[in-house]
């Protein structure tokens, strides 16, 4: 076919109107939420005591920084489906959960602790943490990514990463719920390597699936 | 070149809007630009520049299954290049070589360096050969008999929809066919 074919027939298609990114994204990530949110009340349901929970700042504090991990990651996804789009100007948003993090560590150092640090590091629920949320961001990683295929990053490892942020994010605010250790020490130490681990399948997973 | 990509962004919100044939005078416009750079890349990596056109066909495919991601509001340009050094590098890694495309190759012409008019690649006319046959008999209608959407449902008795779908399937599964080779 010679390329004046190819051309003519591109533009008889012209009238073809793809989604948005952002609505093939919301709509997988609609379709993977119920997977999600079925492992969660199956295995793990919300802590009992939430309502006393509640009053609990430090309690607060981690949806403060799962959501804010969430929402950045998805800001920063869109952004990079673009070819021309790259992290520059727009990772920064990354920093916010860490900010919040930091924040909260400086914040809980600051008042009288019935506990000591290492305690409240440890946690007693690091090994369930370390399995919930990754096991509870897969279907959601599979959805993000199905959703970014619409777009067409300049680096599909990367825009995989940040996929992979954005549904660890998402399954941590669910994991918060059902978690009773609340410490931001906690929150620093075991949500992030849960995190990490979640970041690099999608890194593998993006490199494969988001090439357009 | 100012001039250029003001006017190729004018073309493309044209496009957008609807506009069949400013689209047809947009892809004319940019794939002598498009060749020149194809084979200074191949050029430079020691490839045969006979090769160019495959190069170009897969970028103008990408770009019509993936102009959704263009901003309306930005410039046409940066956009059309990304994806044409996108590819470049794929094709030219797909071939063995690792090297690194410059920017700059897409953004000027080399003077002296008359364009063929039109060139055959070889890649997606095999690629097409493997398609179902309907999306196959759609494409070939509208490609290489130049029917319009009209006469080609006429002649397969399709609707002008199931046309218009069979064509978009075809063009999408082409890409993805040159994507995974």
């Amino acid at each position: 076919m010679d390329t004046d074919q190819l051309i003519r027939t591109l533009a008889a298609d012209n009238a073809h109107r793809a989604r948005p990114v952002g609505f093939s994204l919301m709509l997988a990530l609609l379709a993977a939420a119920p997977v999600s949110l079925l492992m969660f009340f199956t295995e793990l349901g919300i802590r009992p005591d939430v309502m006393v929970a509640m009053r609990n700042p430090f309690f607060d504090l981690k949806f403060a920084v799962t959501l804010a991990l969430a929402i950045a990651a998805i800001a920063v996804s869109l952004h990079l489906s673009r070819p021309e789009a790259s992290l520059r100007g727009f990772g920064w948003l990354l920093l916010a959960p860490v900010g919040i993090l930091s924040a909260a560590i400086g914040g809980e150092m600051m008042m009288p602790q019935r506990l000591p640090m290492m305690t409240r590091l440890v946690g007693k629920n690091s090994w369930m943490c370390l399995t919930a949320i990754p096991l509870m961001s897969l279907p959601l990683l599979a959805g993000a990514l199905i959703g970014l295929r619409h777009g067409a990053p300049a680096r599909p490892a990367v825009a995989g990463a940040i996929a992979g942020l954005l549904s660890a994010g998402l399954a941590a605010t669910l994991y918060a719920s059902h978690c009773t250790d609340d410490s931001p020490l906690f929150v620093a130490a075991w949500y992030t390597i849960a995190t990490a681990l979640v970041t690099a399948i999608g890194a593998l997973a993006g490199a494969k699936l988001l090439k357009y | 070149m100012r001039e250029r990509d003001d006017e190729w962004t004018g073309l493309m919100r044209s496009a957008i809007a609807g506009d069949s044939a400013a689209y047809h005078r947009l892809l004319k416009a940019v794939t002598p630009v498009l060749r020149a750079a194809a084979r200074r890349g191949l050029a430079r990596a020691g490839q045969p520049v006979d090769q160019s056109e495959d190069i170009v066909q897969d970028i103008l495919l990408a770009v019509h299954l993936k102009r959704h991601t263009w901003d309306v509001t930005a410039p046409f340009a940066p956009w059309l290049f990304a994806i044409a050094r996108n590819k470049l590098i794929d094709a030219l890694r797909r071939r063995g070589r690792r090297i690194f495309v410059d920017i700059d190759d897409f953004a000027e012409t080399l003077p002296g360096e008359a364009p063929a008019e039109t060139a055959s690649a070889s890649e997606v006319a095999a690629q097409l050969q493997t398609l179902p046959a309907r999306q196959r008999d759609v494409l070939q209608s509208i490609a290489v008999d130049s029917a319009s959407i009209k006469d080609t449902a006429t002649k397969f008795s399709m609707s002008e929809g199931a046309v218009r779908v069979a064509l978009h399937r075809g063009l999408a599964s082409l890409t993805a066919k040159l994507r995974e080779q």
